[in-house]
């Protein structure tokens, strides 16, 4: 059996987005429980808020790709609802990717701190600092952080159910070495 | 001769003596300080001036100031930051609780702008600055508007492993505006 695989750029978009948005989960979780300010929690932030621009400029970049390439087809032995729930959770994958690091963004302006990309570029200043909607922006970008976490979950589990339970060719399309 | 004598001696009396000092209004002045931390500027603004001008448009060489900045109004926007930058690490507000400008020369340096040198102290240490500004009547009151880069390790804000001059910019624009009654 053949499998016809994503493209090489839409494999590298993925896991490297994939790894972006792991580590960026583990330094969110890990900043926001640290006491007081140190010149470490400081540096976690910036980090963090530079990784969140990153994710936001391959998730555009991912996008574009993924409108000019039709992903391969999925297996014919996969059930109707099976096909439904991949596509909602894929759409809900894009959506968070989107949202969470804009969230996070205008999180920062409206607190007073304009991001400046790797401490270098300053990212346009689009709202005036606003404590009320930084309040807001902190609760919607906290949850959505959970909800990533679930879906994330929910992705690896598919992707394994695939692999491992149903063993059919899923998984392997967005891996490098196709097997057979 | 009488008459002479006694108007050479009024004039080195005038040239001598200090222009009448006004205070500082201190709901109008403002005075703030703007780091870059990892790249990002930050504002802070200190709440509470106060202190003496003496300034006379006719002879603005011979203006002196003391202007006095209380630490501990320091706001950066966020209850938790401002509780920090009051440690023994930043401006230790419990041991030094003022900054202050004292003037010792004035130069005019163009129609309006002066070149004030004199001696910043903040946290007990002292620095001689050299501060531009712009002076100008409005409505009654003498308003002056300037900014000065000051080095903050100078000061010893931010020791121990703030000193990191790549996580916290050596450099700090003061930026001032302070508004006294005109002189009459």
């Amino acid at each position: 059996m053949t499998v016809v695989g994503y493209t090489r750029t839409a494999k590298s978009l993925h896991w490297l987005v994939a790894v972006l948005i792991i580590a960026n989960l583990g330094l969110g979780l890990t900043m926001v429980d640290m006491p007081g300010i140190t010149p470490t929690k400081l540096r976690y932030f910036n980090w963090h808020k530079w990784v969140g621009v990153t994710i936001f400029g391959l998730v555009v970049l991912r996008i574009v790709w993924r409108l000019a390439h039709r992903p391969p087809a999925l297996p014919d032995s996969m059930p109707r609802w099976e096909r439904r729930a991949a596509a909602v959770s894929h759409a809900a994958l894009y959506v968070l990717m989107f949202a969470l690091p804009l969230s996070g963004y205008f999180y920062s302006l409206a607190a007073g701190f304009p991001v400046v990309y790797l401490g270098l570029l300053p990212l346009p200043v689009l709202i005036e600092p606003d404590p009320a909607l930084k309040e807001t922006l902190v609760t919607l970008h906290h949850v959505l952080a959970w909800a990533m976490m679930a879906l994330l979950l929910v992705h690896v589990a598919a992707a394994l159910k695939h692999r491992f339970v149903d063993r059919d060719a899923v998984l392997q399309r967005m891996l490098w070495r196709l097997e057979r | 001769m009488n008459t002479r004598r006694f108007l050479l001696a009024a004039m080195l009396l005038c040239a001598a003596s200090a222009v009448p000092a006004q205070t500082i209004d201190p709901a109008r002045s403002s005075v703030s300080a703007t780091f870059k931390q990892m790249g990002v500027p930050v504002e802070g603004k200190f709440k509470k001036v106060g202190g003496q001008v003496g300034y006379d448009p006719a002879n603005p060489t011979a203006a002196q100031a003391k202007v006095d900045v209380d630490v501990a109004s320091f706001d950066l926007g966020d209850a938790q930051y401002n509780h920090e930058v009051q440690q023994k690490d930043w401006f230790d507000g419990a041991r030094f609780p003022a900054a202050s400008f004292v003037s010792s020369s004035v130069k005019a340096v163009g129609a309006g702008r002066l070149e004030v040198g004199g001696k910043l102290t903040i946290k007990g240490r002292s620095v001689s600055v050299n501060v531009p500004l712009s002076v100008r009547n409005d409505a009654g009151t003498t308003l002056f508007e300037g900014s000065v880069p000051i080095r903050r390790l100078a000061f010893a804000i931010g020791e121990g492993e703030w000193k990191d001059t790549a996580l916290l910019a050596d450099e700090v624009i003061v930026k001032f505006r302070l508004v006294v009654a005109a002189a009459k």
